[in-house]
């Protein structure tokens, strides 16, 4: 359950800042736009370990982020699911900025030009065009994003440590029931669920990309 | 006079240029594939950004790159008909040919939604989806969103390019009948003689 929550508050406080990154890639040319890229994709890449030490520079309490937010907010991300949540949502970032891209990329931009000579605006031609038509990259990017961040192990274990009913997430529960003499029924248990959960997301979103649920015809949202 | 043109626009290694000024009906651009025909439709529209010079319309200046003028498309009151037909494939027929008339000011509206469904003889077709539709019946749903957008003037650029013979001159007919029964000033794109020579009042000839 808490890994539900670690990962739904990832994925929803991730996506808008994933569409606008996505948006700026797929749409801007602008100086410094490979370095963005780069950035984005960096937690893809790094060993996770190194993403959640990067973490904790900035957010610990002593980080210049962590500081401030604890400072002027009262927050703390260190040891707390919130932190957890973070970790997730930094590591499930590149997989839903690229789905969300790609599927921006498909959009016409005839239609939109279209749209806009029968008299929409910017953000009309937007909300009625352009949106409906990434849908299913968004829902793909959900549910990547979601699965990703159900999987999360090393830059959590780094940035917030494994805490039961804190910032145990199901990976972590697994590793630290592995851990111990007799933990076998747990880690088989566990371990079903996380099967269970991965399997389902994959499901939901190939089905998604498909596309009939969201009106979209053929299946040209394939993100893997 | 319903349209004046003057502009200039560099598109990759060639400059588009025109000059021209038109009255009222159609008046047809005219000229071979690769000529900038599109370009100007597209310049007027305000799709496309020219580099210099001037677009009025019926009296309106949309563009004036003197005067600092340039009108977004949205508040340039265009009917543009595509030669793709761009009709939105997310929406059924139905919201398509009222996507325009909701954002067009009640006033603007001078035709209305069941005059424009029989005037193309669409009305079985507005549940369908845009991607069940054949090629002339998208041509006639894409033309009666353009009508119900509440232009002042038309652009239409090669409506008849996709279709069969049979198609051709049933849209072609209704173009005649837009031209003379609902006066609308149309700029209309096309490289074919023989279509231009039967629809257009005036011709100007694009190389």
């Amino acid at each position: 359950m808490l890994s539900l929550k670690v990962s739904g508050a990832a994925i929803v406080l991730t996506m808008p800042l994933a569409f606008a990154l996505a948006w700026l890639l797929a749409r801007r040319r602008f100086p410094g736009r490979l370095l963005v890229d780069a950035l984005v994709h960096l937690p893809l890449v790094v060993p996770p370990v190194v993403t959640g030490w990067l973490l904790l520079i900035l957010f610990g309490a002593n980080g210049p982020v962590g500081r401030t937010l604890e400072q002027w907010f009262g927050v703390t991300l260190m040891f707390r699911w919130t932190g957890a949540a973070l970790a997730a949502a930094v590591m499930a970032l590149p997989l839903m900025v690229r789905a969300i891209r790609l599927s921006l990329e498909a959009v016409d931009r005839r239609l939109e030009g279209a749209a806009r000579t029968l008299g929409a605006g910017p953000w009309r031609c937007f909300w009625t065009i352009t949106l409906p038509l990434c849908l299913p990259g968004i829902a793909a990017a959900a549910v990547l994003g979601f699965a990703r961040s159900l999987g999360e192990f090393g830059a959590t274990i780094t940035f917030v440590s494994s805490i039961p009913g804190e910032t145990q997430t199901l990976p972590l529960a697994i590793y630290a029931a592995l851990q111990q003499p007799g933990g076998e029924a747990m880690v088989t248990r566990l371990a079903a669920i996380s099967v269970a959960l991965s399997l389902g997301a994959l499901v939901l979103s190939e089905w998604l990309g498909r596309g009939p649920v969201l009106g979209m015809g053929k299946g040209d949202a394939h993100v893997l | 006079m319903s349209f004046d043109i003057d502009v200039t626009c560099r598109r990759g290694a060639r400059t588009v240029a025109l000059r021209c000024s038109a009255g009222e009906g159609l008046t047809a651009l005219f000229g071979p594939s690769g000529a900038g025909k599109t370009s100007v439709l597209d310049m007027v529209s305000g799709l496309l950004r020219p580099d210099a010079g001037r677009i009025v319309v019926g009296g309106q200046v949309l563009f004036d790159s003197a005067a600092r003028i340039n009108l977004p498309p949205e508040r340039r009151a265009c009917g543009y008909v595509f030669q793709d037909n761009r009709l939105f494939p997310h929406r059924s027929v139905q919201a398509n040919l009222l996507y325009g008339w909701n954002l067009a000011p009640p006033a603007r509206r001078w035709l209305d939604f069941d005059a424009a469904v029989d005037f193309l003889g669409i009305g079985h077709l507005l549940a369908r989806s845009p991607r069940s539709l054949s090629g002339g019946e998208a041509q006639r749903v894409a033309i009666g969103r353009a009508l119900l957008s509440g232009p002042k003037f038309l652009l239409m650029d090669e409506p008849l390019s996709s279709l069969d013979a049979p198609r051709r001159d049933e849209i072609m007919a209704v173009i005649e009948r837009i031209r003379d029964e609902l006066r609308l000033p149309i700029l209309y794109v096309s490289h074919d003689r023989a279509e231009v020579d039967r629809l257009a009042g005036q011709i100007v000839e694009m190389v």
